[in-house]
């Protein structure tokens, strides 16, 4: 006999509340990343040389290629108040199967790697959607026996790869720009739209910010939170492929180690609340950049590496908290 | 008016579910033994064989022992493994100027890290999930920086009475087990039998109760995590004095490892529920696996993985399959 | 007396939920404290415990201005607290929920947990639980639960003893077991606060009573001056004797165009029950026709209409939707499809997704009918906007304004146009005005007037009884999970309506 009466004393404000946060505070919180990116380039303008050459930059844009098209996909199942600790496995998946195949031709290779990025996404979806298993642990059972499956499909081994069609798509260039910089713009673009426009992407972004709302509006929760893990899957799927095609080699024991790390905090980074609800593709791709800049000055600065964790560290327990109290996240 | 809040629904068909978590591992951990105790004979059960899983399992213990109270308090904690290797390099660096320092600096500096990330988690409560994700890149770089990014490896010196009892052998038991064993003892009775481990429980299973029923809330969140990351700390330690040496790059993804061992242990990553012997089953039982893929020789050790992490899912699977039979199932898509 | 609450206001986002209330708790007396859903009952109790500050007022404990920080400040001193929401650990034992914090310690420090199962034991059957103290809590009933809590707050020793709705999961006999407690607590000159909605209880325990209605006092008094009828109208704000009941509402005369007696059900229960919450529940709406659920706090309204949505499972009954009996797979989405909306109660928790904009969570349940292969027609689903905020004239500065940022009234016009787009049959209101400005609550009853007379079915639950009175073309009356009256046309009255409640409280207490 519920009539809510536990919320009693807690009636909905009558007048508009106040965004929280004051001004300035708010600012920051909001162009945080395009902020630090800028001082970073501005930083490393003045004092890096040989920073602003073309080739420097379009190496940077390259680098930077995987971690944000994983976080493309992270980005979606974060909105959805969930996490996928097992894209870096599902690269190496993909990474693992290029090999076996391309005896049949490159693309059935390409492909039978997104297909198997679909298929652990799917095992993703459905532990969360259907069996009700936290998203943190489902994923993490998955990353742990994911990258030791890639192992053994590639029985360990570095396997080196010399195809046109994957050089192609690896290291070409259309009209001066990278095949994979062309790529994660379209990709990027259609999660946009996706996200904009689309009944799944309206949806994903609503259960995330209202599960019980979203039920009462009828929304189909478990096929949405299913769609939103394979997208994710078959995104780090694509990332483990042009990361295979780029090196000329398959690597499944190194290929997107870590990864999760650095694409959840490009996503938090960009603006997108580990509450979920919220959104921000454009962010996420400034995070992941941003990630890539700390590195990049670290490297070409000879400071340690270590020092680039730690500031990665910095930022993340940040970003965390200064969105806490955004939007009752 | 049922509003009961009491951190999850009421269980029904409990006494399946429960006997299930808490016989599970320990059951499956006997039958493994017997299968390569038969399968493999001495190779297997052999006293030689036994030391090395002993040692292998006894980090993993002393790391999933720290990791159990934390995921009991409805908490994560992913910096477990860099803290590790961490402590290892500390010690190694504090080695040059003697034991103690090698035993002081690395037990200082990573329950610092623990009572940052307990500060931040109980106190400014951060989702545990991003703030043991911070320390864990924070920890692993400050491992690197303190042995010059891995270029310089620290050698702890031979005579040193630390790497003597490290490497020492009581009663042909190595150091690391018997601490792991001792520590293992001390926080069961601390779990079990003190009004800090109740509040422990009572925190994971439902933070509002355990609030408005007076429990010092963040008190306890903040012990948890300084705890855990002393005990990684006491495992890189243990595992410098064994190698005589700190390297920055052990223990990646030791913390989920411990975290694996903690389910397949049977403690809820909700909170609220789990014990120590579970955990102490899981890891055994993760480590015999391990051990025993080795000896099928023919298997590479990748399948060691593999099968982990298909365990870990099978036991989440059951785990949530019971807790959830009887219960309404709320939402037909 | 013990505890004197004087003039405390509390504000919570801009909202005032206690304004200057008054309260006086004294030795060896039970003083009842009633008031409907939204009152500030609970608001009231978490200020006296520490959980909320007040923010202006003050509050004196055996003669001294106290100002509690936690509640470990207030239980420190004697103030024990039975929450609503029972604060338990389901997965922990009996005994340990009974002495977590302080549970005895033997010589080295470490628990005696020998000590604490006899003591757990001896303790729980004073209150006659007998249970094994060393299973989980939450193995056993939600009543065995509430004794444990109440044992576990009165055996604090505390000289202040709150109780938040004690009875709500107690069985008739349990609530004798409790009524023996509190004889002994004023025995032994406990302050007690009952909080309650019983009426019964008021006048069975009670000694002093206070009303709570809109965060304000609007009655206290000794129970011994007072009677039901008059308890029941302060509680609903509405005087005993008016019943003129016009022009206070925007409802038309009768409510709706009013269906023929053939007409068939649009939507109808029958049987419906679910353990512990619906009992043997029926009820019906026909096209045009508004039909009201009355009833106090707890008496099933919520619970019947998310069942007839899908949104709580029943355990026996069938739900007929224009005649066609429902598949076993009764849901949210199903009822949509099926043209049967919802609007909750709570918009916060349920309906807005305070993130999104006004256009987003105006069209969300529309989105597949917006869409041509999976993408939204942006021209539509503006179109669809547009006419709604026209029609519903929602007040905002954009479609695209996040729609946490509207006001209570206009994101309950976004909540009913969410469902109107989808031009559903019927429609479940539950508490469609409650906590809205005055101005949005006349337009939302003239908005209901208008779609019950253009054909749709409306199930309104309302606890303003004038909106029932006036809105509604019958009203079932619901008590404890079952329909106890059901009236129709010219009988519907306000003081018909509190008869009706107040007579089968007291049915119920001559037949216990």
């Amino acid at each position: 006999m519920t009539e809510t009466a536990s919320r009693e004393g807690l009636p909905t404000p009558t007048r508009p509340a106040a965004p929280p946060g004051s001004g300035l505070f708010r600012r920051v919180r909001n162009h945080g990343v395009s902020l630090a990116i800028g001082v970073l380039l501005l930083f490393n303008l003045l004092f890096t040389p040989n920073f602003a050459t073309v080739g420097n930059l379009r190496l940077q844009l390259v680098q930077v290629v995987p971690i944000a098209i994983v976080a493309l996909g992270m980005a979606l199942v974060v909105a959805t108040e969930g996490i996928d600790l097992s894209v870096g496995s599902v690269m190496a998946v993909a990474a693992a199967i290029i090999p076996l195949y391309l005896g049949y031709g490159p693309w059935l290779a390409v492909a039978v790697g997104l297909v198997a990025g679909a298929v652990v996404g799917a095992l993703n979806g459905s532990l969360v959607a259907f069996c009700g298993v936290q998203p943190i642990i489902a994923t993490l059972g998955v990353l742990v026996a994911g990258r030791a499956a890639a192992l053994v499909l590639a029985d360990g081994r570095l396997v080196e790869i010399f195809d046109p069609t994957l050089q192609t798509l690896g290291n070409g260039s259309v009209l001066g720009v990278p095949v994979t910089l062309v790529i994660l713009a379209v990709l990027a673009t259609l999660v946009v739209v996706t996200v904009r426009w689309s009944v799944v992407g309206r949806r994903l972004v609503a259960i995330g910010g209202n599960r019980a709302a979203a039920r009462l509006a009828g929304l189909p929760v478990r096929r949405t939170l299913l769609t939103v893990y394979v997208l994710s899957g078959v995104l780090a799927a694509l990332a483990g492929v042009l990361n295979t095609a780029r090196l000329g080699a398959s690597d499944p024991s190194f290929v997107g180690l870590l990864i999760e790390l650095s694409a959840i905090t490009a996503v938090v980074v960009g603006g997108t609340p580990l509450s979920g609800g919220r959104i921000r593709v454009i962010g996420t791709l400034l995070g992941a950049l941003l990630m890539q800049l700390i590195a990049a000055t670290v490297i070409q600065h000879d400071l340690p590496d270590s020092l680039a964790r730690m500031i990665q560290a910095g930022i993340i327990v940040v970003a965390v908290y200064v969105q806490r109290d955004r939007g009752g996240a | 008016m049922t509003t009961v809040r009491t951190g999850r629904p009421p269980v029904t068909g409990a006494g399946l579910a429960s006997l299930a978590r808490r016989a599970g591992a320990p059951l499956v951990l006997a039958l493994v033994l017997v299968i390569g105790a038969v399968a493999f004979g001495e190779g297997f059960a052999g006293p030689q064989n036994i030391r090395n899983v002993a040692l292998d399992s006894s980090y993993l213990v002393l790391i999933a022992v720290g990791m159990t109270f934390v995921v009991i308090s409805g908490g994560i904690d992913l910096s477990v493994g860099s803290v590790f290797a961490l402590a290892g390099v500390l010690a190694a660096v504090g080695a040059q100027w003697g034991s103690l320092p090698a035993v002081a600096l690395p037990l200082l500096v990573c329950g610092l890290i623990g009572l940052l990330n307990g500060v931040l988690i109980g106190r400014a409560r951060i989702a545990p999930f991003i703030v043991t994700l911070a320390t864990l890149l924070f920890a692993r770089g400050l491992a690197f920086a303190a042995s010059q990014e891995g270029n310089k490896v620290y050698l702890i010196p031979g005579d040193l009475t630390l790497t003597r009892i490290g490497q020492a052998r009581t009663l042909g038991v190595s150091t690391p087990v018997l601490v792991a064993v001792g520590v293992f003892a001390v926080a069961l009775v601390v779990l079990n039998r003190t009004r800090f481990g109740q509040a422990v429980y009572a925190i994971g299973g439902s933070p509002e109760s355990a609030e408005l029923m007076g429990l010092p809330v963040a008190r306890v969140r903040v012990s948890v995590y300084v705890l855990s990351a002393l005990l990684a700390a006491v495992a890189g330690i243990l595992v410098a004095a064994q190698t005589s040496s700190g390297l920055p790059t052990i223990g990646e993804g030791r913390e989920l490892e411990a975290i694996a061992a903690v389910v397949i242990g049977g403690t809820l990553l909700s909170g609220g529920i789990g014990t120590l012997t579970g955990t102490l089953a899981g890891a055994l039982l993760l480590k015999v696996i391990q051990n025993l893929i080795n000896q099928v020789g023919t298997l590479s050790s990748y399948y060691q993985q593999v099968v982990s992490g298909v365990f870990l899912l099978l036991v989440v699977l059951i785990q949530t399959g019971l807790s959830r039979r009887g219960r309404v199932d709320e939402e037909v898509p | 007396m013990t505890l004197h609450v004087e003039a405390v206001s509390k504000q919570f986002l801009g909202v005032l939920a206690l304004d200057r209330v008054d309260l006086v708790l004294r030795p060896g007396r039970v003083h009842a404290l009633v008031g409907e859903n939204g009152a500030g009952k609970s608001t009231l109790i978490k200020v006296m415990t520490g959980v909320h500050r007040p923010d202006r007022g003050r509050i004196t404990y055996r003669g001294e201005v106290v100002g509690f920080g936690a509640p470990r400040d207030a239980q420190a001193v004697g103030i024990s607290t039975i929450y609503q929401e029972l604060n338990l650990v389901a997965a922990m034992s009996v005994a340990r929920n009974l002495f977590l914090g302080r549970e005895p310690l033997n010589r080295l420090r470490l628990i005696d947990f020998a000590a604490m199962h006899r003591e757990a034991q001896a303790v729980l059957s004073r209150y006659g639980v007998a249970v094994d103290v060393r299973r989980p809590l939450g193995e056993f009933s939600t009543g065995v639960q509430q004794m444990v809590a109440i044992a576990r707050a009165v055996s604090t020793r505390a000289r202040v003893v709150i109780m938040d709705e004690p009875t709500s999961s107690l069985e008739p006999r349990e609530v004798d077991r409790l009524a023996q407690v509190i004889d002994l607590l004023r025995a032994d000159e406990v302050a007690v606060l009952f909080v309650t909605h019983k009426l019964d209880e008021v006048f069975r325990l009670g000694q002093d009573v206070t009303v709570l209605r809109d965060g304000r006092r609007v009655f206290s008094g000794e129970v011994a001056d007072t009677d039901r009828l008059r308890l029941v109208a302060t509680m609903l704000g509405r005087p005993v004797d008016d019943v003129s009941a016009h022009g206070l509402t925007s409802f038309g005369d009768g409510g709706g165009a009013g269906p023929g007696d053939d007409g068939v059900a649009v939507l109808r229960a029958d049987d419906l029950s679910r353990r512990g919450a619906l009992s043997h529940v029926s009820v019906d709406v026909r096209p045009g026709e508004v039909v009201g659920l009355a009833g106090l706090l707890g008496s099933g309204r919520s619970e019947t209409v998310r069942a007839l949505f899908g949104a709580e499972p029943v355990d026996s009954g069938t739900i007929l939707v224009g005649g066609e009996p429902t598949g076993r797979r009764w849901s949210p989405a199903r009822a949509i499809a099926g043209g049967v909306g919802l609007v909750s109660e709570d918009r916060k928790v349920e309906g807005i997704v305070g993130d999104l904009s006004v256009r987003d969570n105006l069209v969300l349940a529309a989105l597949p009918r917006l869409a041509r292969g999976g993408f939204v027609s942006r021209r539509r689903c503006d179109a669809l906007v547009d006419t709604f905020v026209r029609r519903l004239r929602i007040k905002m500065t954009g479609p695209d304004q996040p729609v946490r940022e509207l006001s209570g009234g206009n994101q309950q016009k976004v909540l009913l146009a969410r469902m109107l787009c989808l031009n559903p049959k019927v429609l479940l209101l539950d508490e469609p005005t409650r906590g809205i400005d005055v101005g949005a609550k006349a337009e939302i009853q003239a908005l209901i007037d208008e779609l019950a007379g253009a054909g749709l079915g409306v199930v309104l639950i309302s606890s303003e009884l004038e909106e029932l009175v006036e809105g509604a073309t019958r009203v079932f009356v619901l008590r404890d999970g079952a329909v106890v009256g059901s009236l129709g046309g010219d009988a519907i009255s306000e003081h018909r309506i509190m008869t009706t409640i107040a007579a089968a409280a007291r049915e119920e207490a001559a037949s216990d």
